[in-house]
């Protein structure tokens, strides 16, 4: 199971630059493992964005937002993972779209979630993004996406 | 993605005054560079919006250095650029288009506008917690403490969660999108978890609790203004160290 991370332009590009980047990698490996984790290429400052900033996801131009987000889109299966960790709510929303309108099926989850579910304190409830593959524990109730 | 005009050649107007390129530039520090383009193209080999409406972050600066105006404020090309910055990035002379950009969408009269970011940066502007979904500040204290007061009882180890509303002195006055509380306010708790977990000492407020501001994606700088300013205070009056604000 491959984890790789969107590295949010606000957060990224926009305001902290690479250290945050490498800041987001250190935890993000620390939940996954190491070995789990692959990240997509151009990245870190020079990542594209995903598509869903600057207001596009309520902009009504939904066919431009996919058109854009395709190369994303790419870039996501590219790196073969089944889960895109989206540290922002524009990427969360938009990259959810993407895997389902170009039918890559890849899961999308907040950094939150995953953090939550690595420290054993994931709720039945706080599930919604996670495929089937990590609804163990006896605790998920399989809404697979 | 056709582009009729590409085919035929471009009468240049006749420049009366300072051209919107200039305009933009008088506003922007170091004048954002806008006159010091390479035509190299880095910034749209990068650039996903390339293509759409005919246009590329290139063309647009050529076009603005050609005071092609008109064409510049209209194209809805300005809303199809997500003013991520990633030509400014790559462009060796620092260029910042998303600036063009960014004063090409104020240059559209607001009924023009897209409608959805509009009614976001209005249905914010009505409510004191700046939500774009137009929740009131009593609806999100509500859904807060009903989800903390769900988890304490229903989770073994989580009797002690907390989610802090208006907690004066708390070192980080955290921000929220509208989302969680309006349609998955499930999504927040591991949030809360980690933050408790870590015992860091952070508070939600009533006022400016919203972390959008579509008013910005609307180019309105008088209401994303008095957005930031209000939030600002917000965190002041509670006597926070930290604002957070993850957008
Ligand atoms: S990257 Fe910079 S210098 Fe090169 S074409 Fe774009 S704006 Fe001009
Ligand atoms: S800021 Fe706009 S023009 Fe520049 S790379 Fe991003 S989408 Fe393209």
């Amino acid at each position: 199971m491959k984890f790789t991370v969107q590295d949010p332009c606000q957060l990224v590009r926009k305001t902290f630059g690479d250290p945050v980047a490498d800041d987001l990698r250190y935890v993000v490996k620390a939940v996954v493992g190491e070995e789990n984790f692959i990240d997509m290429w151009p990245n870190k400052s020079n990542n594209y964005c995903c598509g869903g900033g600057g207001g596009y996801l309520q902009s009504g131009y939904t066919e431009a937002r996919r058109y854009y987000g395709k190369r994303k889109d790419e870039q996501i299966k590219d790196t073969g993972a089944t889960y895109v960790i989206a540290p922002c709510h524009n990427c969360h929303a938009q990259i959810h779209d993407l895997s389902e309108h170009y039918g890559g099926g890849y899961h999308v989850v907040h950094l939150w979630t995953l953090i939550a579910l690595s420290l054993g304190m994931l709720g039945e409830n706080e599930r919604e993004y996670l495929g089937e593959d990590l609804c163990d524990c006896g605790l998920c109730t399989v809404d697979d996406e | 993605m056709s582009d009729t005009k590409a085919n035929h050649p471009t009468k240049l107007a006749r420049p009366s005054g300072l051209s919107f390129k200039d305009k933009v530039a008088e506003l922007l520090p170091e004048g954002g560079n806008l006159n010091l383009c390479l035509t190299c193209g880095a910034c749209s080999a990068g650039c996903p919006a390339t293509g759409l409406e005919g246009m590329d972050p290139r063309k647009f600066l050529r076009m603005a250095a050609l005071g092609m105006d008109e064409e510049l404020t209209t194209t809805p090309w300005v809303w199809m650029c997500s003013m991520c910055t990633r030509c400014v990035h790559v462009c060796p002379m620092r260029i910042n288009i998303p600036q063009l950009v960014y004063h090409a969408r104020k240059s559209w009269p607001e009924d023009k506008k897209p409608r959805g970011i509009v009614n976001s940066c209005n249905a914010a502007m009505k409510t004191e917690g700046f939500s774009a979904m137009g929740a009131s500040s009593e609806d999100f204290k509500f859904v807060v403490e009903d989800m903390v007061e769900e988890v304490r009882e229903s989770q073994p180890g989580q009797e002690n969660l907390e989610a802090p509303m208006d907690k004066h002195g708390a070192t980080y006055f955290l921000n929220q999108n509208s989302r969680e509380p309006v349609t998955e306010p499930d999504e927040m708790v591991p949030l809360w978890k980690i933050l408790n977990m870590a015992g860091c000492d952070w508070t939600y407020g009533s006022v400016g609790w919203a972390a959008e501001n579509y008013c910005m994606f609307e180019a309105d700088d008088e209401k994303w203004e008095q957005i930031v300013r209000t939030k600002i205070k917000a965190v002041e009056d509670l006597g926070c160290k930290y604002w957070l604000n993850t957008e």
